[in-house]
């Protein structure tokens, strides 16, 4: 149980990775328009 | 225009058109053709869409089971955009060699037409990328100055059935953009901790109930602190901005309440902390934080779709203008036109200034500011105005005032002044923060004073947990996602609603103004009564058949196809009616001036003629042979559900008016056939005379108006709720708070029970939430609470409230 105190602050670490990772994509825009990417995923792919 | 009035008629012909669908109407069906469109702008762009290989476009609407409308081409040639000087300031740089535009797309309404705008490259092979907001209706175009022209790319959407404008995107909207990542930024990291400080919680409830040594309980301790804190110094900053503005201004708002809650809570855990003994309420101080974010991140987007007025100086006089030197004509920017300069307008163009005709004769729509389809006869000596258009033939205009000087240009800018003049609304959320404030302060400090007497620490601990305990999560989150919900629900109606506050004053009994044409009538001429001799009918339709006047196109439609007969020594009198040889007959059609000063006219037909006017229709005199044989009746039709929607309405509690740009009589024959009471009907309204009504009444009681041209716009904007109603221009569209995407007055009905429906569940939302704070705040009070009871309590709240908003039905179909 005293890899606990290991784990948790790992745990930790690799969340601040992902909230980087949601503040970069944020900051570029990606979250703008939350409506629009909903209807492309719809389509069918094309071959071209 | 007149092709998509022609269109309009229901029971034409059996034929679909092979774009949009709708039928096809009996004149235009070509027996032999193996497809069959209802109007040009069809035409052309189904020619495009195959041209281009862009077939899957009908799948896709068919998939997305969107309406099919009717394209939009302008046949514009968009030179201007190649201007160096519009280059500078509406495009950027987006890489070597590429450079990048946002422009704003009329007719943007459904996902098929995403697909369809995001090929763009298909048809225009230099672009790159093109990339569509189909929430703000514009579309971003990547693509090399070097290979391609703006204006080309700018032809192929048109061509596509979305005109193009350029985005008049001042600082204000970057500056937006900014401060939502910001927001968006505070809630994501809130949510991250929140969710990493339950889970610590969660091992020490499991430790409070089966134990846990005293290392790991002070290990999860300190990490909760720690990972707590960022939410509670930053994220929150939001909260404490506001309670801090409410201290200044002396108002009650729900931030004092929650910041003193985050604040308190997460200063007696960390001493709690440091102490080593003593419970700690880090997780309910970040689910505080991170849930009333979320509910101002709701709000946010709401506000959002809100209109912005200034985005309405896309503006309808285009930006250059065909000025006329030494008999040479050449294209110039709007800005260097001097006054008193000769400018040649061609049939099919909008006039670029305010002026008058000094040579030529033609016809001149002006429904842009009188929202009348009837178009004026102008001839040497008229005034004409800047975004109108010109319809039939060539004129030279000598120009008077351009830019914000003309008259459009003034009405645009008072519909920006009006938006921003509205008051605001002291919404229910408001009210209940106010009282809600007072109350927990109070609460807090009486704990606090009781609890003295046993033990001080106590009574802290109590006072705190009030405070931490009573926040209102789920008060922050009521109107939001009631709000969010009624929207979402009301868009799949059709009724696109622009901001959460316009739905709580459609929920007050109002005085609701209807604009008439095109809004309570079908906006277009029909024929109502043909009085006389029924043997010169197929006379009078072949005559009309070759011209495209709104008269001519209400016969047509009420006659049937043209029989096939000579028609010879054709001559259209601009002001008079049309004179021609059919079938050996001399046949005049037209006005009662025209006609007679040709013709004679008999008795019963003199009756006929007389009862007209009074009965709001146009009468149009037909004659053969020197004789007046028949007189046709014309009038805007009423719309088939307008009377029944308006009894509706005034069941409802609201009071109605009519105003309208129309002559009085037309104006008050609609309302006797209405055959509902109202307030006051009142015609020969000008744009800026609406504009005054609406002022006047705004101030007594609150005003809901509904029109369909830019001729309401300014009215729209300066009213409490503006509604503009399909068909609808768009610069109307965008200065209103709602707008219907269904013809018809029934969705105007369906949005104001909608909007009743809403506000009942916000105000059951509030009651809910106020129910489990009272719970809470019981349990604080009394010394009982626990950090895992608060953490099951105040999700719960949340989660009551979340379901009784999604779960609500809201707008529905209105029988």
């Amino acid at each position: 149980m005293s890899a606990l105190f290991v784990v948790l602050p790992l745990a930790l670490l690799l969340v601040s990775f992902s909230v980087a990772g949601f503040l970069w994509a944020a900051r570029r825009g990606q979250f703008d328009d939350l409506d629009t990417p909903a209807i492309r995923v719809l389509y069918d792919d094309d071959d071209d | 225009m007149n092709e998509s009035l022609l269109a309009q008629t229901l029971g034409a012909s059996d034929v679909a058109c092979s774009h949009c669908a709708l039928p096809v109407p009996r004149g235009l069906v070509e027996p032999d053709a193996t497809r069959q469109f209802c109007c040009d702008g069809c035409r052309t762009v189904y020619a495009v869409i195959h041209g281009a290989g862009l077939e899957r476009f009908y799948s896709e609407r068919a998939r997305a089971g969107s309406e099919p409308t009717r394209p939009a081409t302008s046949g514009k040639s968009y030179a201007e955009l190649d201007d160096p000087a519009f280059l500078e300031r509406y495009t950027r740089a987006a890489g070597p060699g590429l450079a990048e535009v946002e422009l704003y797309l009329e007719n943007l309404h459904c996902p098929a037409c995403v697909w369809l705008v995001e090929k763009l490259g298909k048809l225009e092979p230099g672009v790159v990328s093109a990339t569509v907001d189909l929430g703000r209706s514009t579309v971003r175009v990547i693509w090399p100055p070097g290979e391609a022209t703006l204006s080309s790319i700018a032809r192929a959407l048109d061509s596509l059935g979305y005109p193009p404008h350029a985005r008049q995107s001042a600082d204000g909207s970057e500056l937006r953009r900014v401060e939502d990542r910001a927001l968006l930024a505070r809630m994501a990291v809130a949510g991250a901790v929140f969710g990493n400080v339950m889970l610590m919680a969660l091992a020490l409830y499991s430790g409070a109930f089966q134990g846990m040594d005293a290392e790991y309980q002070a290990f999860f301790r300190w990490a909760s602190f720690i990972v707590a804190t960022p939410a509670v110094f930053w994220c929150a900053g939001v909260f404490y901005r506001g309670a801090w503005a409410a201290l200044r201004l002396r108002v009650p708002h729900m931030d004092l309440p929650v910041s003193i809650g985050i604040v308190a809570g997460y200063v007696w855990g960390a001493v709690n902390v440091l102490r080593g003994r003593g419970d700690v309420y880090f997780d309910s101080v970040t689910s505080i934080v991170f849930l009333l974010l979320v509910g101002r991140w709701l709000q946010r987007r709401q506000q959002h779709a809100a209109k912005n007025a200034a985005d309405l100086l896309y503006s309808f006089a285009p930006s250059s203008a065909r000025l006329l030197e030494d008999g040479r004509v050449r294209e110039v920017p709007i800005e260097s036109l001097a006054e008193g300069a000769l400018l040649e307008v061609r049939a099919g163009e909008n006039f670029p200034a305010d002026g008058r005709v000094v040579e030529g004769e033609s016809s001149v729509d002006a429904s842009l500011l009188t929202g009348e389809s009837r178009p004026e006869d102008v001839a040497p000596g008229a005034r004409v105005h800047a975004g109108t258009v010109n319809v039939s033939a060539r004129l030279v205009v000598r120009s008077e005032r351009t830019g914000q000087a003309t008259r459009v240009g003034q009405l645009l800018k008072s519909v920006e002044d009006a938006a921003a003049r509205r008051a605001p609304v002291a919404l229910m959320a408001d009210r209940v923060a106010g009282r809600f404030v007072v109350g927990v302060l109070g609460l807090a400090a009486l704990t606090l004073l009781v609890w003295w007497h046993v033990s001080p620490e106590r009574a802290l601990e109590n006072a705190i947990a009030v405070l931490v305990v009573t926040c209102p999560c789920a008060l922050g989150l009521a109107t939001p996602l009631a709000v969010s919900a009624a929207i979402g629900k009301a868009a799949r109606r059709g009724i696109l609603i622009k901001g959460g506050d316009a739905l709580e004053r459609l929920a007050r009994a109002s005085l609701v103004i209807f604009d008439k044409t095109g809004t309570l009538s079908e906006g277009r001429l029909e024929l109502v009564g043909f009085d006389g001799d029924a043997s010169v009918r197929p006379l009078v339709a072949a005559l009309e058949a070759r011209s495209a006047h709104p008269v001519a196109v209400a016969f047509a439609r009420a006659l049937g196809p043209a029989p096939h007969v000579s028609v010879d020594e054709y001559v259209q009198t601009p002001g008079g009616g049309v004179s021609a040889r059919v079938d050996g007959h001399l046949v005049l059609v037209g006005s009662r001036r025209f006609v007679l000063a040709q013709a004679e006219l008999e008795p019963e037909l003199e009756a006929s003629l007389d009862r007209a006017a009074p009965a709001g229709e146009t009468p149009v005199l037909i004659s053969r042979d020197g004789r007046v044989v028949a007189c046709a009746r014309f009038a805007d039709p009423l719309r088939s559900d307008a009377k029944a929607t308006l009894g509706a309405l005034g069941a409802l509690g609201h009071e109605l008016a009519v105003l309208s740009g129309d002559q009085p009589e037309v104006v008050r024959a609609v309302a006797d056939r209405l055959g509902v009471e109202l307030g006051f009907v009142r015609g020969n309204a000008a744009p800026e005379t609406k504009l005054a009504v609406v002022e006047e009444w705004v101030q007594r009681r609150p005003v809901v108006m509904i029109g369909d041209g830019v001729n309401d716009a300014a009215a729209l904007a300066r009213a409490d709720v503006g509604v503009a109603v399909h068909g609808g221009a768009e610069a109307s569209l965008r200065a209103a708070d709602v707008f219907t995407t269904r013809p018809g007055v029934v969705p105007v009905l369906e949005l104001f029970t909608g909007a009743a429906r809403t506000f009942r569940v916000i105000r059951r939302n509030m009651l809910l939430s106020l129910a489990y704070n009272v719970v809470c705040a019981t349990l604080a009070v009394t010394g009982v609470i626990t950090p895992w009871l608060a953490a099951i309590l105040m999700p719960l709240s949340s989660l009551t409230v979340v379901t009784s908003s999604y779960r609500s039905k809201t707008f529905e179909e209105v029988s």
